[in-house]
C-alpha cells in the first residue's frame, strides 16, 4: 500500500513556532535596550516574568493532564511582555503576581494558546494596576550611573511587603530636576511636554520597554516584512490616533498635545506594535481588524485626554480585544458572488 | 505602437499557412503588461516546481493490458458495445453514451477484450472497466475514422461530434463537454475563456499542449465559438508561460476575435471563476455558472484535442499527462494511452526503481487538489492531468509539524480566494455545527482550492474538514 495524504500535499511551511519564536527575537532589541537603560533591575523583573510565565504554563498543562505546551514560545512571549510594561522599579514578588495572573488567568483560565480573549500580559498588568496602585505610578530615571551595581531599592521588596519610598534614592541617582512622572502624566497633571527627540531615543521616564519608540518601530516592522505581524492593526491604531490628536489639537492648541507627542508618548508605539496585533486576541476579517485599530487608537486618546488616567492604551486594548470576536461576526468577508457582507446569514 | 504597426503590416506580417496576416509577439509590449497584470483578490504563491516545462511531449510503450472505466466522466457511465474476446481497433467506439449527461468511450489500443468486470480505480472502489489486450505485433495507429467538414456544421452539430468523441473537460473535472457548451436558449454567451492557466504546482501538459499544438488549440477554439455562439475568445495564460504566448500570439486570427492575455502566476488562477474575474472583471453569483454572465470557460486542452479530433473524426484515446515528483527519475510530459494502468507510466518514468512502493505516495494531479491513489493498478483516466510522486524523504518532511489550536492569525482569511472565512468555518466543523458552516457562512462556495490548509501555520486541516462537512451537507440534502 502506498501513502495516501489529502490535498495540499505541500504547504507554506511557517509554523506557529516559528512565528512566535520570531516575536520573541523581535523582542530581544526591546529588552536588551532596556536593560542597557535601568540595569540590573531590569533584568531582574525580566528574568522573573519570564521564569514564572513559563512556570505557571507548565504546572497548568501539569494539573490538567497535557504535555509541555513551552515548545510553541507563546508563554515567553507573555513573559517578556508583561516585563515591558511594568515600571523599571516594580517589585519582583509583584511581578510574579503579575505574571501568574497573566498566564492563568488570562491564558490557560480560557483554554490556552489561541483561545484566551485578552492579551495575557496585559490582563497581568491590568491586575497589578489595580492591586498595587502605588507601585505601579512608581517611576526612576534611565541612566542611573549606579544601575549596573545595585538594584532599584524597591526591586528586592520582601514578599508580601510594601515597597520603601525611594524619593531619597531617586534624588541621588538623578542628574537633573527628575519629576517622577512619565511624559503623560507630566502633560497631563502638569501640563508639561516632553520634547519629541527624548520620546524617539528613550530616554524619557517610561515602562521598562515603552522607552524608544524608534527601537519598537524597527522591531515592529522587521516582523511585518516577514508577515508575521499584521500591519493593518498598528497602521489603523496609529493613524487613528494621530488624526484624533490632531483634530483636539488645532481645536484648542494650547491644552491638547500636538500629535505627534501622542504618538511617541507612553505605551501607544509598543501597544500598537506587540500588544494589539497578538493574533489571538485580534480580528480575522479585513473590515473587522480595521475597526478593531481604529477603535483602539480612538479609545486611547479619549482615555488619556479625559480619563482619570494619564496613560489609556492598556484599556483601549483590553476594550478592543473584547470586541475583536464580536466583530469577525458582524463585519464578515464578503463572499465572492455575494453581496450585503455585513449581514450573516442573508 | 500602433501606427508602427500599421506601416508595417502590408506583406511584411508573418503568415499563417492558410496566407492570412498575423500578429507578431512584441517583448516590448510584454514588459509593459507585466505591470498591469491582470488578477483576482487573495489567493496564495506556492512553488510551482515547473521543472517539466522544457520538456516535450513523448510517448509511451504501450502498456500490454489496459482498463478502461466506464465511468471517466461525470455522469452515468458509458453503456458497454463490445463482448469479452471481441477484437477492437484502436478508435473504435467501445462504449455509448447513456443519456445526455454521458459520454461514449473508444478503445485507445487494437487488441481483443478480455473481460468486462470489476477493476480498481484511483479513487480506491473497483468499477466497471473494460480490459483489453492489445495487440504486440500492432504498430497501434488509429484505425477507426470518419472525417468530417467541420466547416459545414451548425452548431448543434459541432455539439453532436463533440459528443461523439467522447470529450471532457480535460483540466481535471471531467464534466462533459457537450454538455458544457449546450446553451440553453434563453441565455446569450459573449466570450469564451480558454484556460491556459495550469495554477496548479507541478504540471506541464497544458503548457506544453499550447507550445506544441497551437493550431489545434485555434482551430478548437473556433469549433467552441461556433458550438457557444461567442463572438470573442480570451485565451487566458499565466505570465510565467511567456513563451506559450510567444508561440500564440503570431497565430491569432486577424479579425481579432481570439485573444490571448496574460494573467498574474498566482494560485489558484486557474479556477473558472477566479478567471473569469482576472480576465473580464465578472463575479460568477454565488452558486451559479459561468453562462449566467454570458461565459463560458474551457481548458486548453480539452480545445487542442477537440481542434484535432473532431475535424479527423476520431474518438478521444489519449492524453497528455504530466510525470513529475521528487520520487520520479525521468519526469516529463507523455501522451498516455487511456486506460494505462498508473504503475505501468511510473515504471517508465523510473519512479520504482529500487524504491518499496509502502514508501511512495501517488497522487493524481497537482500538489494543491490532487488525489492520493490507493492502487497504483489504477488506469489513467480522461481526467487525469499529472501524476506526482513523492518519496518517503519528503513525506516525512510535510507530515513533521504538529499541528496546533487555532491561533486566529487570520492568514487562511487572507488567502481565501472566495472570499470566505476558514479560520471561522474550522471551528464550526470542529463543533459539528454544519447547518451554521453552510447557512451563516457559505460552506457550499468553498471549492476546496486548499489555500487555507497550504498557509495555516497551526497546521490544521481546513479543507480537509470542509471537504467532510460539504459531503455531510450534501449526504443531508439528498
Amino acid at each position: 500500500m502506498t501513502e495516501l495524504r489529502s490535498a495540499p500535499h505541500e504547504r507554506l511551511g511557517v509554523s506557529v513556532e516559528s512565528i512566535m519564536l520570531n516575536v520573541v527575537l523581535a523582542l530581544l532589541p526591546i529588552a536588551l535596550f532596556s536593560i542597557w537603560l535601568y540595569g540590573l533591575s531590569a533584568l531582574a523583573l525580566l528574568i522573573t516574568s519570564v521564569v514564572v510565565c513559563l512556570a505557571t504554563e507548565r504546572v497548568f498543562n501539569r494539573l490538567s493532564g497535557q504535555s509541555s505546551t513551552l515548545s510553541d514560545w507563546s508563554a515567553m512571549i507573555t513573559g517578556i511582555l508583561l516585563a515591558l510594561v511594568l515600571p523599571p522599579s516594580f517589585p519582583l514578588w509583584m511581578t510574579a503576581v503579575a505574571a501568574v495572573v497573566a498566564m492563568g488567568l488570562g491564558k490557560i483560565l480560557f483554554g490556552g494558546l489561541g483561545m484566551n480573549v485578552f492579551n495575557p500580559a496585559l490582563v497581568g498588568r491590568a491586575f497589578v494596576q489595580a492591586a498595587f496602585p502605588s507601585a505601579i505610578a512608581t517611576w526612576v530615571p534611565s541612566y542611573a550611573p549606579n544601575r549596573f551595581h545595585e538594584f532599584i531599592p524597591t526591586t528586592l521588596t520582601q514578599p508580601l511587603m510594601i515597597p520603601p519610598d525611594i524619593t531619597a534614592w531617586v534624588k541621588a541617582v538623578s542628574a537633573d530636576a527628575f519629576t517622577g512622572a512619565t511624559p503623560l502624566a507630566m502633560w497631563k497633571f502638569q501640563h508639561q511636554l516632553t520634547a519629541p527627540e527624548d520620546l524617539i531615543l528613550g530616554i524619557a521616564t517610561a515602562s521598562v520597554g515603552e522607552t524608544s519608540a524608534m527601537l519598537i518601530l524597527v522591531c515592529g516592522l522587521y516582523l511585518a516584512l516577514r508577515g508575521m505581524l499584521d500591519w493593518r492593526i498598528p497602521v489603523g491604531m496609529m493613524g487613528s490616533a494621530v488624526i484624533l490628536a490632531s483634530a483636539f489639537h488645532l481645536y484648542n492648541p494650547d491644552f491638547f498635545p500636538p500629535p505627534v507627542f501622542v504618538l511617541l508618548s507612553g505605551g501607544l508605539m509598543l501597544g500598537a506594535m506587540f500588544m494589539a496585533t497578538d493574533m489571538a486576541t485580534s480580528p480575522v476579517t479585513p473590515l473587522a481588524v480595521w475597526t478593531y485599530a481604529i477603535l483602539i487608537g480612538v479609545v486611547t486618546v479619549l482615555i488619556r485626554y479625559f480619563g482619570g488616567l494619564s496613560e489609556g492604551v492598556m484599556y483601549a486594548i483590553l476594550f478592543g480585544n473584547a470586541l475583536a470576536p464580536l466583530l469577525d461576526r458582524s463585519l464578515p468577508t464578503r463572499v465572492f458572488g455575494r453581496r450585503k457582507p455585513w449581514r450573516v446569514g442573508s | 505602437m500602433e501606427r508602427r504597426e500599421e506601416i508595417e503590416a502590408p506583406g511584411a506580417l508573418p503568415s499563417r499557412q492558410d496566407g492570412r496576416p498575423s500578429r507578431p509577439f512584441r517583448l516590448s509590449s510584454y514588459i509593459v503588461s507585466l505591470f498591469r497584470r491582470k488578477s483576482f483578490a487573495r489567493g496564495v504563491h506556492p512553488d510551482t516546481h515547473k521543472s517539466t516545462a522544457g520538456k516535450p511531449i513523448r510517448r509511451l510503450p504501450y502498456a500490454p493490458r489496459i482498463s478502461l472505466p466506464l465511468a471517466q466522466h461525470i455522469g452515468k457511465p458509458a453503456v458497454p458495445l463490445v463482448r469479452p474476446g471481441e477484437e477492437v481497433v484502436r478508435g473504435q467506439p467501445i462504449a455509448r453514451a447513456d443519456g445526455f449527461l454521458s459520454v461514449p468511450l473508444h478503445s485507445p489500443v487494437t487488441g481483443r477484450v478480455e473481460a468486462i468486470r470489476l477493476h480498481p480505480s484511483a479513487s480506491g472502489a473497483w468499477v466497471e472497466s473494460i480490459i483489453i489486450r492489445a495487440y504486440d505485433s500492432s504498430t497501434q495507429e488509429v484505425l477507426w475514422r470518419e472525417p468530417r467538414d467541420m466547416e459545414a456544421l451548425a452548431p448543434e452539430e459541432i455539439l453532436a461530434a463533440v459528443k461523439e468523441c467522447g470529450m471532457v473537460g480535460l483540466g481535471g473535472a471531467a464534466f462533459p463537454s457537450h454538455v458544457k457548451l449546450s446553451i440553453p436558449p434563453e441565455r446569450r454567451i459573449h466570450t469564451l475563456v480558454v484556460n491556459g492557466c495550469e495554477c496548479e504546482p507541478y504540471l506541464t501538459c497544458d503548457h506544453r499542449t499550447m507550445i506544441e499544438h497551437p493550431a489545434d488549440l485555434l482551430r478548437g477554439i473556433g469549433y467552441a465559438m461556433r458550438a457557444v455562439g461567442a463572438q470573442r475568445a480570451i485565451i487566458g495564460v499565466e505570465d510565467n508561460k511567456p513563451d506559450a504566448v510567444a508561440v500564440l500570439t503570431p497565430l491569432l486570427p486577424a479579425d481579432g476575435r481570439v485573444t490571448i492575455e496574460m494573467v498574474r502566476t498566482k494560485y489558484p488562477q486557474g479556477a473558472e471563476k477566479m478567471l473569469i474575474k482576472s480576465l473580464l472583471g465578472l463575479e460568477v453569483p454565488a452558486g451559479g455558472l459561468p453562462l449566467d454572465i454570458g461565459v463560458v470557460v474551457n481548458n486548453v486542452g480539452t480545445l487542442t484535442l477537440l481542434g484535432r479530433l473532431l475535424p479527423a473524426g476520431e474518438g478521444l484515446t489519449e492524453r497528455v499527462v504530466t510525470v513529475t515528483g521528487p520520487a520520479v527519475k525521468r519526469p516529463g510530459n507523455f501522451w498516455v494511452p487511456l486506460g494505462t494502468p498508473i504503475r505501468h507510466v511510473l515504471q517508465c518514468s523510473g519512479a520504482l526503481d529500487g524504491e518499496a512502493h509502502a514508501e511512495l505516495e501517488v497522487v493524481l494531479g497537482g500538489s494543491m487538489m490532487g488525489q492520493a491513489i490507493t492502487s497504483l493498478d489504477a488506469p489513467v483516466t480522461k481526467g487525469v492531468t499529472g501524476i506526482l510522486v513523492y518519496d518517503r524523504e519528503w513525506i516525512s518532511r510535510e507530515t513533521a509539524t504538529k499541528v496546533y489550536p487555532c491561533i486566529k492569525c487570520g492568514e487562511c482569511v487572507q488567502a481565501c480566494p472566495m472570499g470566505l472565512n476558514p479560520a471561522l468555518l474550522g471551528m464550526l466543523a470542529a463543533k459539528r455545527d454544519y447547518d451554521s458552516m453552510s447557512a451563516d457562512y457559505h460552506i457550499a462556495d468553498c471549492f476546496e482550492c486548499g489555500c487555507c490548509t497550504w498557509v495555516c501555520p497551526s497546521g490544521i486541516p481546513l479543507v480537509q474538514q470542509f471537504r467532510v462537512a460539504k459531503g455531510l451537507l450534501r449526504a443531508r440534502a439528498a
